[in-house]
Protein backbone atom coordinates (compact mmCIF):
# COMPACT_ATOMS: atom_id res chain seq x y z
CA UNK A 1 0.00 0.00 0.00
CA UNK A 2 2.80 2.43 0.65
CA UNK A 3 3.65 4.28 -2.25
CA UNK A 4 6.84 6.15 -0.75
CA UNK A 5 10.33 4.82 1.15
CA UNK A 6 9.69 7.69 3.48
CA UNK A 7 9.52 6.29 7.19
CA UNK A 8 7.02 6.96 10.13
CA UNK A 9 4.01 5.86 8.65
CA UNK A 10 2.94 3.94 11.71
CA UNK A 11 4.25 6.25 14.00
CA UNK A 12 1.96 9.46 12.38
CA UNK A 13 -0.87 7.37 11.21
CA UNK A 14 -0.90 5.87 14.97
CA UNK A 15 -0.83 9.40 16.56
CA UNK A 16 -3.48 10.70 14.13
CA UNK A 17 -6.52 7.82 14.61
CA UNK A 18 -5.49 8.16 18.80
CA UNK A 19 -5.45 11.91 19.03
CA UNK A 20 -8.63 11.54 16.49
CA UNK A 21 -10.42 9.17 18.48
CA UNK A 22 -9.91 10.67 22.04
CA UNK A 23 -10.56 14.66 21.37
CA UNK A 24 -13.35 13.83 18.34
CA UNK A 25 -14.56 10.46 17.54
CA UNK A 26 -15.07 8.99 21.25
CA UNK A 27 -17.00 12.64 22.50
CA UNK A 28 -18.88 12.55 19.45
CA UNK A 29 -19.61 8.94 20.23
CA UNK A 30 -21.04 9.56 23.90
CA UNK A 31 -23.87 11.17 22.26
CA UNK A 32 -24.52 7.69 20.77
CA UNK A 33 -24.22 6.15 23.68
CA UNK A 34 -26.63 8.39 25.42
CA UNK A 35 -29.22 8.08 23.03
CA UNK A 36 -29.46 4.34 23.85
CA UNK A 37 -30.66 4.86 26.94
CA UNK A 38 -33.69 6.42 25.42
CA UNK A 39 -36.57 3.98 24.04
CA UNK A 40 -37.48 4.80 20.36
CA UNK A 41 -40.80 6.24 21.86
CA UNK A 42 -38.86 8.63 24.47
CA UNK A 43 -36.60 9.41 21.28
CA UNK A 44 -39.25 10.50 18.56
CA UNK A 45 -41.33 12.36 21.27
CA UNK A 46 -38.61 14.56 22.48
CA UNK A 47 -37.49 15.39 19.27
CA UNK A 48 -40.69 16.00 17.93
CA UNK A 49 -42.14 18.40 20.76
CA UNK A 50 -43.96 21.20 19.68
CA UNK A 51 -41.08 23.64 21.04
CA UNK A 52 -38.61 21.03 19.17
CA UNK A 53 -40.70 21.73 16.27
CA UNK A 54 -40.87 25.06 16.13
CA UNK A 55 -37.25 25.37 16.80
CA UNK A 56 -36.30 23.36 13.32
CA UNK A 57 -38.66 25.66 11.65
CA UNK A 58 -36.90 28.60 12.42
CA UNK A 59 -33.67 27.48 12.33
CA UNK A 60 -33.80 25.32 8.73
CA UNK A 61 -36.18 28.42 7.54
CA UNK A 62 -33.71 31.01 8.48
CA UNK A 63 -30.63 29.19 7.45
CA UNK A 64 -31.95 28.36 4.10
CA UNK A 65 -33.21 31.64 3.38
CA UNK A 66 -29.92 33.27 4.60
CA UNK A 67 -27.48 30.68 2.21
CA UNK A 68 -30.12 31.61 -0.87
CA UNK A 69 -29.80 35.69 -0.12
CA UNK A 70 -25.64 34.55 0.46
CA UNK A 71 -25.81 32.89 -3.20
CA UNK A 72 -27.32 36.07 -4.84
CA UNK A 73 -24.92 38.89 -3.55
CA UNK A 74 -21.83 36.45 -2.96
CA UNK A 75 -21.76 35.56 -6.58
CA UNK A 76 -22.16 39.72 -6.99
CA UNK A 77 -19.18 40.25 -4.57
CA UNK A 78 -17.21 37.36 -6.56
CA UNK A 79 -17.85 38.72 -9.81
CA UNK A 80 -16.53 42.08 -9.00
CA UNK A 81 -13.79 41.08 -7.18
CA UNK A 82 -12.68 38.85 -9.86
CA UNK A 83 -13.80 40.59 -13.55
CA UNK A 84 -13.69 44.49 -12.51
CA UNK A 85 -10.70 46.60 -11.47
CA UNK A 86 -11.96 49.62 -9.27
CA UNK A 87 -10.44 51.45 -6.07
CA UNK A 88 -10.52 49.49 -3.07
CA UNK A 89 -10.80 46.47 -4.63
CA UNK A 90 -8.23 44.94 -2.37
CA UNK A 91 -10.11 46.14 0.79
CA UNK A 92 -13.13 44.60 -0.30
CA UNK A 93 -11.66 41.31 -1.02
CA UNK A 94 -10.16 41.25 2.54
CA UNK A 95 -13.16 42.50 4.28
CA UNK A 96 -14.90 39.44 2.85
CA UNK A 97 -12.94 37.38 5.77
CA UNK A 98 -14.52 39.37 8.38
CA UNK A 99 -17.21 37.60 9.21
CA UNK A 100 -15.20 34.29 9.69
CA UNK A 101 -12.22 36.35 11.39
CA UNK A 102 -14.79 37.54 14.28
CA UNK A 103 -15.76 35.86 17.18
CA UNK A 104 -19.23 35.15 17.09
CA UNK A 105 -20.17 36.34 20.35
CA UNK A 106 -19.01 39.79 18.91
CA UNK A 107 -20.52 39.18 15.58
CA UNK A 108 -24.09 38.77 17.31
CA UNK A 109 -23.06 41.93 19.45
CA UNK A 110 -22.64 43.98 16.50
CA UNK A 111 -25.48 42.99 14.74
CA UNK A 112 -27.80 43.94 17.90
CA UNK A 113 -26.13 47.14 18.39
CA UNK A 114 -26.74 48.21 14.17
CA UNK A 115 -30.16 46.91 13.80
CA UNK A 116 -32.00 48.31 17.35
CA UNK A 117 -34.28 50.94 16.81
CA UNK A 118 -31.78 53.24 17.75
CA UNK A 119 -28.99 51.49 15.95
CA UNK A 120 -27.35 52.92 12.88
CA UNK A 121 -29.40 51.07 10.36
CA UNK A 122 -32.33 49.96 12.81
CA UNK A 123 -33.37 53.94 13.01
CA UNK A 124 -33.75 53.74 9.08
CA UNK A 125 -36.13 50.39 8.99
CA UNK A 126 -38.25 51.44 12.29
CA UNK A 127 -40.38 53.84 10.54
CA UNK A 128 -41.02 51.27 7.35
CA UNK A 129 -42.17 48.93 10.45
CA UNK A 130 -39.41 46.43 9.86
CA UNK A 131 -38.34 45.16 13.32
CA UNK A 132 -35.08 43.46 12.73
CA UNK A 133 -34.10 42.72 16.23
CA UNK A 134 -35.75 40.28 18.29
CA UNK A 135 -37.27 38.87 14.83
CA UNK A 136 -36.90 35.53 12.83
CA UNK A 137 -35.72 38.64 10.15
CA UNK A 138 -32.77 39.40 12.63
CA UNK A 139 -31.82 35.79 12.59
CA UNK A 140 -31.33 35.71 8.82
CA UNK A 141 -29.87 38.74 8.67
CA UNK A 142 -27.11 37.31 11.46
CA UNK A 143 -26.65 34.00 9.21
CA UNK A 144 -26.33 35.89 6.10
CA UNK A 145 -23.46 37.85 7.54
CA UNK A 146 -21.81 34.20 9.35
CA UNK A 147 -22.49 32.91 5.37
CA UNK A 148 -21.04 35.59 3.19
CA UNK A 149 -17.40 34.07 2.98
CA UNK A 150 -18.08 30.76 2.09
CA UNK A 151 -20.00 31.49 -1.10
CA UNK A 152 -17.75 33.75 -2.03
CA UNK A 153 -14.24 32.09 -1.22
CA UNK A 154 -16.26 28.78 -2.78
CA UNK A 155 -17.18 30.98 -6.06
CA UNK A 156 -14.17 33.09 -6.73
CA UNK A 157 -11.45 30.52 -7.40
CA UNK A 158 -13.74 29.07 -10.37
CA UNK A 159 -14.85 32.55 -11.95
CA UNK A 160 -11.28 33.70 -11.92
CA UNK A 161 -9.59 29.83 -13.77
CA UNK A 162 -12.90 30.50 -15.85
CA UNK A 163 -10.85 30.81 -19.34
CA UNK A 164 -11.41 34.19 -21.27
CA UNK A 165 -11.40 32.01 -24.44
CA UNK A 166 -14.95 30.62 -24.17
CA UNK A 167 -16.45 33.74 -23.61
CA UNK A 168 -14.25 34.85 -26.69
CA UNK A 169 -16.06 31.04 -28.83
CA UNK A 170 -19.38 32.15 -27.30
CA UNK A 171 -19.14 35.53 -28.21
CA UNK A 172 -17.56 34.74 -31.96
CA UNK A 173 -20.38 32.55 -32.77
CA UNK A 174 -23.11 35.00 -32.17
CA UNK A 175 -24.19 34.89 -28.74
CA UNK A 176 -24.96 38.26 -26.85
CA UNK A 177 -23.70 38.87 -23.65
CA UNK A 178 -26.55 37.79 -21.91
CA UNK A 179 -26.90 34.33 -23.76
CA UNK A 180 -22.85 33.98 -22.89
CA UNK A 181 -23.73 34.11 -19.29
CA UNK A 182 -26.24 32.10 -18.74
CA UNK A 183 -25.10 29.31 -21.17
CA UNK A 184 -21.56 29.44 -20.41
CA UNK A 185 -20.57 31.04 -16.93
CA UNK A 186 -23.91 30.12 -15.17
CA UNK A 187 -23.33 26.33 -16.33
CA UNK A 188 -19.62 26.74 -15.21
CA UNK A 189 -19.93 27.93 -11.79
CA UNK A 190 -23.44 26.16 -10.56
CA UNK A 191 -21.06 23.19 -8.40
CA UNK A 192 -19.34 25.88 -6.75
CA UNK A 193 -22.64 27.80 -5.84
CA UNK A 194 -24.27 24.44 -5.23
CA UNK A 195 -21.20 23.89 -2.75
CA UNK A 196 -21.01 27.26 -1.14
CA UNK A 197 -24.21 27.30 -0.56
CA UNK A 198 -23.87 23.97 0.97
CA UNK A 199 -20.76 25.21 3.46
CA UNK A 200 -23.29 28.40 4.11
CA UNK A 201 -26.04 26.32 5.12
CA UNK A 202 -24.41 23.87 7.20
CA UNK A 203 -22.65 26.65 9.28
CA UNK A 204 -25.84 28.86 9.52
CA UNK A 205 -28.08 25.45 11.32
CA UNK A 206 -25.50 25.06 13.70
CA UNK A 207 -24.92 28.33 14.43
CA UNK A 208 -25.17 29.69 18.20
CA UNK A 209 -23.31 32.96 19.12
CA UNK A 210 -24.19 35.39 16.82
CA UNK A 211 -28.05 34.27 16.60
CA UNK A 212 -28.49 34.60 20.19
CA UNK A 213 -28.34 38.32 21.33
CA UNK A 214 -30.38 39.04 18.25
CA UNK A 215 -33.04 36.59 18.55
CA UNK A 216 -34.50 37.23 21.77
CA UNK A 217 -34.95 33.82 22.08
CA UNK A 218 -39.04 33.82 22.28
CA UNK A 219 -40.44 30.26 22.95
CA UNK A 220 -41.61 28.75 19.58
CA UNK A 221 -40.78 32.10 17.93
CA UNK A 222 -37.21 33.13 17.76
CA UNK A 223 -35.31 30.16 19.64
CA UNK A 224 -33.44 28.55 17.19
CA UNK A 225 -32.85 24.51 17.83
CA UNK A 226 -29.04 25.00 19.35
CA UNK A 227 -30.08 27.48 21.85
CA UNK A 228 -32.80 25.19 22.79
CA UNK A 229 -30.32 22.50 23.58
CA UNK A 230 -28.61 24.45 25.82
CA UNK A 231 -31.46 25.26 27.69
CA UNK A 232 -31.99 21.45 28.06
CA UNK A 233 -28.55 21.43 28.95
CA UNK A 234 -28.83 23.56 31.48
CA UNK A 235 -32.05 22.17 33.74
CA UNK A 236 -30.14 19.47 33.27
CA UNK A 237 -32.31 17.84 30.51
CA UNK A 238 -29.66 15.36 29.00
CA UNK A 239 -32.29 13.47 27.54
CA UNK A 240 -34.23 16.02 26.14
CA UNK A 241 -30.87 17.88 24.72
CA UNK A 242 -29.35 14.08 23.48
CA UNK A 243 -32.42 13.53 21.03
CA UNK A 244 -32.02 16.80 19.76
CA UNK A 245 -28.41 17.06 19.43
CA UNK A 246 -28.62 14.00 17.82
CA UNK A 247 -31.57 15.30 15.16
CA UNK A 248 -28.94 17.97 14.31
CA UNK A 249 -25.69 15.82 13.85
CA UNK A 250 -28.18 13.67 11.49
CA UNK A 251 -28.65 16.31 9.60
CA UNK A 252 -24.28 18.21 9.87
CA UNK A 253 -23.20 14.53 8.72
CA UNK A 254 -25.44 14.53 5.79
CA UNK A 255 -24.84 18.06 4.88
CA UNK A 256 -21.00 17.11 5.17
CA UNK A 257 -21.55 14.16 2.75
CA UNK A 258 -23.37 16.24 0.28
CA UNK A 259 -20.31 18.76 0.61
CA UNK A 260 -18.11 16.63 -0.09
CA UNK A 261 -19.98 15.02 -3.08
CA UNK A 262 -20.22 18.40 -4.60
CA UNK A 263 -17.09 18.99 -4.69
CA UNK A 264 -16.51 15.30 -6.26
CA UNK A 265 -18.52 16.34 -8.64
CA UNK A 266 -17.18 20.13 -8.84
CA UNK A 267 -13.38 18.28 -9.30
CA UNK A 268 -14.71 15.86 -12.29
CA UNK A 269 -16.41 18.99 -14.15
CA UNK A 270 -13.07 20.64 -14.21
CA UNK A 271 -11.11 18.02 -15.06
CA UNK A 272 -13.23 17.34 -18.43
CA UNK A 273 -13.66 21.22 -19.29
CA UNK B 1 -13.80 52.33 -24.55
CA UNK B 2 -15.02 51.60 -28.34
CA UNK B 3 -17.96 48.96 -28.37
CA UNK B 4 -16.68 47.02 -31.10
CA UNK B 5 -19.10 43.76 -31.34
CA UNK B 6 -16.46 41.53 -29.27
CA UNK B 7 -15.81 43.93 -26.42
CA UNK B 8 -19.16 44.30 -26.07
CA UNK B 9 -19.94 40.44 -26.36
CA UNK B 10 -17.06 39.47 -23.85
CA UNK B 11 -17.16 42.55 -21.75
CA UNK B 12 -20.29 44.54 -19.85
CA UNK B 13 -21.74 47.77 -20.31
CA UNK B 14 -20.06 50.17 -18.33
CA UNK B 15 -23.35 51.28 -16.38
CA UNK B 16 -23.73 47.39 -15.22
CA UNK B 17 -20.34 47.61 -14.16
CA UNK B 18 -20.58 50.29 -11.99
CA UNK B 19 -24.04 48.83 -10.60
CA UNK B 20 -22.14 45.41 -9.60
CA UNK B 21 -19.79 46.92 -7.97
CA UNK B 22 -21.70 49.41 -6.11
CA UNK B 23 -24.23 46.71 -5.32
CA UNK B 24 -21.41 44.59 -3.67
CA UNK B 25 -19.48 47.25 -1.65
CA UNK B 26 -23.18 48.24 -0.61
CA UNK B 27 -24.06 45.04 0.38
CA UNK B 28 -20.57 44.13 1.87
CA UNK B 29 -20.17 47.97 3.82
CA UNK B 30 -23.63 47.72 5.10
CA UNK B 31 -23.21 44.17 6.49
CA UNK B 32 -19.87 43.82 7.23
CA UNK B 33 -18.03 47.10 8.26
CA UNK B 34 -20.97 48.76 9.52
CA UNK B 35 -21.16 46.34 12.42
CA UNK B 36 -17.79 46.22 12.73
CA UNK B 37 -17.68 50.58 13.36
CA UNK B 38 -21.00 50.07 15.59
CA UNK B 39 -18.24 48.18 18.32
CA UNK B 40 -15.58 50.66 18.59
CA UNK B 41 -18.51 53.48 18.44
CA UNK B 42 -20.38 52.12 21.32
CA UNK B 43 -16.70 50.64 23.28
CA UNK B 44 -15.87 54.66 23.28
CA UNK B 45 -19.23 55.86 24.05
CA UNK B 46 -18.51 57.20 27.65
CA UNK B 47 -15.05 58.40 26.57
CA UNK B 48 -11.62 56.72 26.44
CA UNK B 49 -12.17 56.36 30.41
CA UNK B 50 -14.80 54.59 30.93
CA UNK B 51 -13.04 52.13 27.73
CA UNK B 52 -10.26 52.04 30.40
CA UNK B 53 -12.10 50.91 32.91
CA UNK B 54 -13.79 48.23 31.25
CA UNK B 55 -11.30 46.64 29.72
CA UNK B 56 -8.76 46.98 33.06
CA UNK B 57 -11.52 45.30 35.25
CA UNK B 58 -10.17 42.38 37.22
CA UNK B 59 -12.51 39.84 35.85
CA UNK B 60 -11.88 41.47 32.55
CA UNK B 61 -8.24 40.73 33.35
CA UNK B 62 -9.04 37.08 34.36
CA UNK B 63 -10.88 36.84 31.10
CA UNK B 64 -7.82 37.65 29.22
CA UNK B 65 -5.48 35.37 31.07
CA UNK B 66 -7.67 32.46 30.72
CA UNK B 67 -8.51 32.75 27.05
CA UNK B 68 -4.52 32.62 25.96
CA UNK B 69 -3.77 30.33 28.66
CA UNK B 70 -6.62 27.86 26.71
CA UNK B 71 -5.26 28.68 23.55
CA UNK B 72 -2.00 27.77 24.38
CA UNK B 73 -2.23 24.59 25.37
CA UNK B 74 -5.37 23.90 22.65
CA UNK B 75 -2.74 25.32 19.71
CA UNK B 76 0.07 23.31 20.15
CA UNK B 77 -1.90 20.27 20.67
CA UNK B 78 -3.41 20.56 17.54
CA UNK B 79 0.15 21.38 15.42
CA UNK B 80 1.17 18.26 16.33
CA UNK B 81 -1.77 16.54 15.56
CA UNK B 82 -1.98 18.38 11.90
CA UNK B 83 2.24 17.70 11.64
CA UNK B 84 1.41 14.00 11.91
CA UNK B 85 -1.46 13.87 10.39
CA UNK B 86 -0.18 15.51 7.13
CA UNK B 87 2.61 13.31 7.30
CA UNK B 88 0.74 10.02 7.41
CA UNK B 89 -2.09 11.54 4.40
CA UNK B 90 0.06 13.40 2.26
CA UNK B 91 3.13 10.74 2.09
CA UNK B 92 1.37 7.75 1.89
CA UNK B 93 -1.94 6.07 0.54
CA UNK B 94 -3.23 3.37 2.26
CA UNK B 95 -7.21 2.18 2.47
CA UNK B 96 -10.14 4.45 3.92
CA UNK B 97 -8.04 8.18 3.37
CA UNK B 98 -10.88 10.15 2.01
CA UNK B 99 -12.89 8.03 5.16
CA UNK B 100 -10.17 9.99 7.13
CA UNK B 101 -9.86 13.15 5.42
CA UNK B 102 -14.33 13.11 6.21
CA UNK B 103 -13.76 12.67 9.88
CA UNK B 104 -10.90 15.45 10.48
CA UNK B 105 -13.41 17.94 9.16
CA UNK B 106 -16.18 16.41 11.44
CA UNK B 107 -15.81 19.33 13.93
CA UNK B 108 -16.43 22.13 11.11
CA UNK B 109 -19.65 20.38 10.69
CA UNK B 110 -21.07 19.78 14.42
CA UNK B 111 -22.86 22.92 15.62
CA UNK B 112 -20.18 24.45 18.93
CA UNK B 113 -23.31 23.92 21.19
CA UNK B 114 -23.10 20.16 20.47
CA UNK B 115 -19.20 20.31 20.59
CA UNK B 116 -19.46 20.92 24.28
CA UNK B 117 -22.05 19.03 25.20
CA UNK B 118 -20.38 15.79 24.18
CA UNK B 119 -17.73 16.74 26.63
CA UNK B 120 -20.61 17.16 29.41
CA UNK B 121 -22.14 13.92 28.47
CA UNK B 122 -18.65 12.27 29.32
CA UNK B 123 -17.78 14.00 31.87
CA UNK B 124 -20.29 15.99 33.94
CA UNK B 125 -22.05 14.86 37.00
CA UNK B 126 -24.39 12.50 35.05
CA UNK B 127 -21.97 11.55 32.63
CA UNK B 128 -20.51 8.14 31.14
CA UNK B 129 -17.44 9.02 33.33
CA UNK B 130 -18.39 12.01 35.31
CA UNK B 131 -19.16 10.19 38.54
CA UNK B 132 -15.74 8.29 38.84
CA UNK B 133 -13.81 11.62 38.11
CA UNK B 134 -15.80 13.26 41.08
CA UNK B 135 -15.10 10.36 43.63
CA UNK B 136 -11.44 11.22 42.47
CA UNK B 137 -11.15 14.99 42.69
CA UNK B 138 -10.80 15.52 39.28
CA UNK B 139 -13.21 18.50 37.98
CA UNK B 140 -13.33 18.86 34.23
CA UNK B 141 -16.48 20.54 33.52
CA UNK B 142 -17.03 23.84 35.10
CA UNK B 143 -13.04 24.08 34.79
CA UNK B 144 -9.95 24.77 32.99
CA UNK B 145 -9.82 20.84 31.61
CA UNK B 146 -13.46 21.31 29.57
CA UNK B 147 -12.27 24.41 28.41
CA UNK B 148 -9.57 23.71 27.15
CA UNK B 149 -11.07 20.30 25.52
CA UNK B 150 -13.96 22.20 23.69
CA UNK B 151 -11.24 24.63 21.96
CA UNK B 152 -8.97 22.03 21.10
CA UNK B 153 -12.24 19.90 19.71
CA UNK B 154 -13.30 23.19 17.73
CA UNK B 155 -10.06 24.21 16.43
CA UNK B 156 -9.10 20.44 15.79
CA UNK B 157 -9.10 20.35 11.72
CA UNK B 158 -7.24 23.78 10.89
CA UNK B 159 -3.55 23.02 10.93
CA UNK B 160 -4.43 19.62 9.06
CA UNK B 161 -6.51 21.04 6.46
CA UNK B 162 -3.82 23.57 5.84
CA UNK B 163 -1.00 21.53 5.37
CA UNK B 164 -2.35 18.24 3.65
CA UNK B 165 -2.87 20.01 0.44
CA UNK B 166 0.07 22.10 0.65
CA UNK B 167 2.26 18.73 1.16
CA UNK B 168 0.32 16.53 -1.57
CA UNK B 169 0.63 19.74 -3.75
CA UNK B 170 5.06 19.66 -2.93
CA UNK B 171 5.16 16.31 -3.36
CA UNK B 172 7.89 13.50 -1.97
CA UNK B 173 10.76 13.55 -3.83
CA UNK B 174 13.34 16.08 -1.70
CA UNK B 175 12.47 13.68 1.24
CA UNK B 176 13.20 10.83 -0.71
CA UNK B 177 16.39 12.36 -1.54
CA UNK B 178 17.21 12.91 1.62
CA UNK B 179 16.47 9.52 3.41
CA UNK B 180 18.22 7.95 -0.09
CA UNK B 181 21.45 10.04 0.78
CA UNK B 182 21.17 8.46 4.88
CA UNK B 183 19.04 10.71 6.45
CA UNK B 184 17.09 9.70 9.85
CA UNK B 185 13.50 10.08 9.41
CA UNK B 186 14.27 13.16 11.48
CA UNK B 187 16.80 15.03 10.39
CA UNK B 188 14.70 14.44 6.75
CA UNK B 189 11.40 16.34 8.38
CA UNK B 190 13.09 18.80 10.36
CA UNK B 191 15.65 19.53 7.71
CA UNK B 192 13.74 18.99 4.54
CA UNK B 193 10.15 18.94 5.49
CA UNK B 194 9.93 21.45 8.06
CA UNK B 195 11.39 24.75 5.61
CA UNK B 196 9.25 23.96 3.03
CA UNK B 197 5.74 24.29 4.98
CA UNK B 198 6.78 26.39 7.51
CA UNK B 199 4.35 29.26 5.69
CA UNK B 200 1.79 26.76 5.67
CA UNK B 201 2.07 25.62 9.37
CA UNK B 202 2.11 29.36 10.25
CA UNK B 203 -0.92 29.98 8.64
CA UNK B 204 -2.84 27.17 10.01
CA UNK B 205 -1.81 28.55 13.26
CA UNK B 206 -2.73 31.26 12.88
CA UNK B 207 -6.20 30.19 11.92
CA UNK B 208 -6.41 27.85 14.81
CA UNK B 209 -5.16 30.89 17.93
CA UNK B 210 -8.05 33.45 16.21
CA UNK B 211 -10.47 30.69 16.35
CA UNK B 212 -9.48 29.40 19.71
CA UNK B 213 -9.25 32.71 21.33
CA UNK B 214 -12.66 33.63 19.97
CA UNK B 215 -14.78 30.61 20.81
CA UNK B 216 -18.44 31.23 22.08
CA UNK B 217 -20.63 27.93 21.87
CA UNK B 218 -18.57 25.72 22.83
CA UNK B 219 -16.86 26.98 25.47
CA UNK B 220 -20.04 28.48 26.81
CA UNK B 221 -21.67 24.72 27.42
CA UNK B 222 -18.58 23.48 29.05
CA UNK B 223 -17.72 26.61 31.44
CA UNK B 224 -20.15 27.13 33.78
CA UNK B 225 -19.55 31.51 33.55
CA UNK B 226 -17.98 31.57 36.76
CA UNK B 227 -17.11 34.64 36.69
CA UNK B 228 -13.20 35.86 37.58
CA UNK B 229 -12.56 31.54 37.33
CA UNK B 230 -13.66 30.27 34.50
CA UNK B 231 -14.71 33.31 31.86
CA UNK B 232 -13.17 33.53 28.97
CA UNK B 233 -13.45 37.19 26.70
CA UNK B 234 -16.19 35.73 24.48
CA UNK B 235 -17.83 35.10 27.73
CA UNK B 236 -17.41 37.67 29.83
CA UNK B 237 -18.64 39.80 26.78
CA UNK B 238 -22.16 37.72 27.21
CA UNK B 239 -22.24 38.44 30.83
CA UNK B 240 -21.29 42.65 31.05
CA UNK B 241 -24.44 42.38 27.85
CA UNK B 242 -26.60 40.31 30.24
CA UNK B 243 -26.06 42.25 32.89
CA UNK B 244 -26.48 45.63 31.01
CA UNK B 245 -23.40 47.20 30.83
CA UNK B 246 -23.49 47.74 27.24
CA UNK B 247 -20.36 50.09 27.10
CA UNK B 248 -18.50 47.54 29.04
CA UNK B 249 -19.69 44.78 26.63
CA UNK B 250 -18.32 46.70 23.37
CA UNK B 251 -15.42 47.62 25.31
CA UNK B 252 -14.17 44.12 25.47
CA UNK B 253 -15.81 43.13 22.12
CA UNK B 254 -13.61 45.87 20.83
CA UNK B 255 -10.31 43.67 21.87
CA UNK B 256 -11.78 40.56 20.09
CA UNK B 257 -12.52 43.31 17.15
CA UNK B 258 -8.50 44.47 17.35
CA UNK B 259 -7.71 40.04 17.86
CA UNK B 260 -9.61 38.79 14.96
CA UNK B 261 -8.39 41.95 12.34
CA UNK B 262 -4.87 40.95 13.51
CA UNK B 263 -5.25 37.42 12.23
CA UNK B 264 -6.74 38.79 8.93
CA UNK B 265 -3.84 40.71 8.35
CA UNK B 266 -1.22 38.33 9.24
CA UNK B 267 -2.89 35.75 7.00
CA UNK B 268 -2.59 37.74 3.71
CA UNK B 269 0.86 38.66 4.84
CA UNK B 270 1.78 34.76 5.29
CA UNK B 271 -0.71 33.68 2.33
CA UNK B 272 1.56 35.90 0.03
CA UNK B 273 4.92 33.76 1.56
CA UNK B 274 2.97 30.47 0.90
CA UNK B 275 2.26 31.26 -2.68
CA UNK B 276 5.90 31.78 -2.67
CA UNK B 277 7.13 29.05 -1.61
Amino acid sequence: MRRSALPGFGLTMGYTLLYLSVIVLIPLATLVVKTADLSLGDLWELATSRRALASYRVTFGSSLVAALVNCVFGTLVAWALVRYRFPGRNILDAIIDIPFALPTAVSGLALTAVLAPTGWIGRFLEPLGIKAVFTPLGIALALVFIGLPFVVRTVQPVLEELEPEVEEVAAVLGATRWQTLVRVIIPAVTPALLTGFALAFARAIGEYGSVVFISGNKQLETEITPLLIMTRLEQFDYAGATALALVMLVVSFAMLLAINGLGAWARRRAGHA
Amino acid sequence: MIATPAVAATHEPAWIRRLVIAVAAGFVGLFVLVPLAAVFGEAFRNGVAAFGHAVSDPAALSAVRLTFLAAAIAVPLNIVFGVAAAWAIARFHFPGRSLLLTLIDLPLAVSPVIAGMVFVLLFGKQGLIGPWLSAHGIKVIFALPGIVLATTFVTFPFVARELIPLMEAQGAEEEEAAIVLGASGWQTFLRVTLPKIKWGLLYGVVLCTARAMGEFGAVSVVSGHIRGRTNTLPLHVEILYNEYEYQAAFAVASLLVVLALASLVARRVIARRVEAS
